[in-house]
């Protein structure tokens, strides 16, 4: 007999897993204008789930027993609907999902990975933008709660409840469908898609949020719907594979880039024995896959500069290699992380004395990695100018942990100038 | 910011197949220079390289092969670049692989 606390930890599980197919199901049968209704659906499933399995203990099939109830609340919901609809506003058309409705909702895998499928491209859709994509996703794709999206986006449950409200008005309004892309298409699309599930990534990895469990639960969930889409026929191309790489080798460094405090470590005083050597090995496999087709496309090139990152030892050699691959992903792709990124490599690789004009051509003033990296590089040949540049570098810092980094910095010059 | 057109020439004869250090020396110096604009976010579009051969046709239906011996330069390839003005580009076009080997560059606005 399991504990209650067994049963709450099922729950908590069970939702993260099937909260997301079964929206995504109720919403491929009764269409995306309905997504809410379908959220509402799905919470109410899980509360009926509590209540019942804490006085007549587990069902023998917990997943089926979620489906079934899921579906007689959604037929019950829609049946009322449709009352409503024929007596009382009866000049409402029905939505082309939901032109022939039989009282059949399929939770097939195969139905519903294709409905998580269709979900993921109509979520990633070019009509909606920023942020509010990304709580979309978070919640629909994802099965968030309003407060844990709220924490990773260091704002308040209002603030995420009208962004989310905003991008699914846009959904409507714009008659967005659940349906998948077509062959010549699909290219295109998943390139958002990727954009989307790296931007996820992203959020969790350089998140503003000192919430451990939030940032390691947005990596974890952008690499699960990379998963998703290579064991999809249709989205399982060379870029997918390299994200997901590029995703497996960052994530191996999540231990040793932060200290018990939840301070940074900086790349270069990372302890290596707390590189995830599992997770180095699974972007290896990806990395591999990934090369195939003829294109490299801006993943390929990340994917491996974060791999050289994963090996021991830091001669210029390696830096060289770092260098080429910024060169080429910065013809591809301008970021100005990706132009810092490029000139801090040229510096290992080659110097201070080479690198300095380089930085300085950036230009990027208002970003405080701008002024950490003239900095470095100032500091073997001008200490008061460096030290000025660290304090340009605080105006601009906006993270605690950040702030901290750049003023311990500032105390070690500090020390070597007297 | 205004769009350029950076090209390149190099000097007829100064081509000859390089031995594969030298010619992966040049892929990095031509990686450096790319790297270093597209870095100030100022690479519009890498453009292309042009083979050393080629064909020409002349009024009257004329066709010769190259390389092109009646003229002093041949043009090697392009690439566009975003610049505030000719400053600017000339700026950026300093440092490009063909400067070293006697070539030359021109710099173009796009209308």
């Amino acid at each position: 007999m399991p504990t209650p606390a067994d049963t709450r930890l099922l729950l908590k599980q069970l939702f993260q897993q099937e909260f997301s197919k079964i929206v995504a199901v109720i919403s491929s049968r009764y269409g995306l204008a309905h997504v809410e209704i379908a959220e509402d659906l799905v919470s109410d499933t899980f509360l009926t789930a509590t209540e019942h399995w804490s006085t007549h203990g587990l069902p023998p099939h917990p997943t089926a027993w979620l489906y079934t109830v899921a579906k007689q609340k959604t037929l019950a919901y829609f049946r009322r609907e449709k009352i409503y609809t024929r007596k009382v506003a009866p000049t409402l058309t029905a939505t082309a999902e939901s032109a022939t409705p039989s009282p059949e909702i399929d939770f097939s895998p195969q139905y519903i990975r294709d409905s998580q499928l269709k979900m993921l491209f109509a979520v990633c859709t070019p009509l909606i933008a920023g942020e509010a994509q990304i709580a979309l996703a978070l919640r629909v794709l994802c099965g968030f709660g309003i407060d844990e999206i709220a924490s990773a986006f260091l704002t308040n449950k209002e603030t995420i409840n009208k962004r989310l409200v905003r991008a699914k008005a846009k959904l409507r309004a714009e008659g967005v469908r659940m349906e998948l892309p077509s062959e010549a298409e699909v290219a295109d699309r998943l390139d958002r898609v990727l954009h989307i599930i790296y931007l996820l990534f992203n959020e969790g990895y350089y998140s503003r949020t000192q919430d451990e469990v939030i940032r390691r639960e947005l990596c974890w969930e952008a690499m699960r719907l990379a998963v998703f889409l290579t064991e999809n026929e249709l989205t399982n191309r060379p870029e997918t594979q390299a994200l997901l790489a590029l995703m497996c080798f960052h994530a191996s460094r999540f231990d040793a880039r932060q200290t018990a405090d939840g301070g940074i470590v900086l790349y270069g005083q990372q302890d290596e024995n707390k590189w995830d050597t599992d997770l180095i090995a699974q972007g290896i496999h990806y990395l591999e896959r990934s090369a195939s087709g003829n294109v490299v496309s801006p993943y390929h090139l990340e994917a491996r500069i974060a791999q050289l990152h994963c090996l021991p030892g830091d001669g210029p050699d390696k830096w060289e290699s770092i260098l080429q691959l910024h060169n080429h992903l910065l013809v591809l792709q301008y970021s100005p992380a990706a132009a810092l990124n490029r000139t801090y490599a040229l510096y290992r690789a080659r110097g201070a004395t080479e690198a300095l004009p380089e930085a300085r051509k950036l230009r990027l003033e208002t970003n405080h990695f701008y002024w950490v990296l003239l900095a470095e590089l100032l500091q073997h040949t001008d200490l008061p100018d460096a030290i000025t540049c660290l304090k340009r570098a605080l105006e601009h810092a906006r993270t605690t942990p950040e702030q901290q980094l750049i003023r311990e910095r500032i105390r070690q010059l500090a020390k070597r100038e007297d | 910011m205004k769009e350029f057109v950076i090209l390149f020439r190099q000097p007829t004869g100064s081509y000859h197949k390089p031995l594969p250090e030298a010619l992966e020396a040049l892929e990095k110096k031509w990686a450096d220079w790319a790297g270093g604009i597209a870095a100030q976010g100022k690479l519009a579009n890498q453009g292309i390289r042009l083979a050393h051969d080629g064909r020409v046709l002349k009024s009257g239906g004329v066709v010769t092969d190259g390389p092109f011996v009646e003229l002093r330069e041949i043009l090697g390839g392009f690439m566009v670049v975003r610049a505030d003005d000719y400053d600017d580009a000339v700026t950026l076009a300093h440092g490009c692989p063909v400067l070293e080997t006697g070539g030359s560059v021109e710099i173009r606005p796009i209308y």
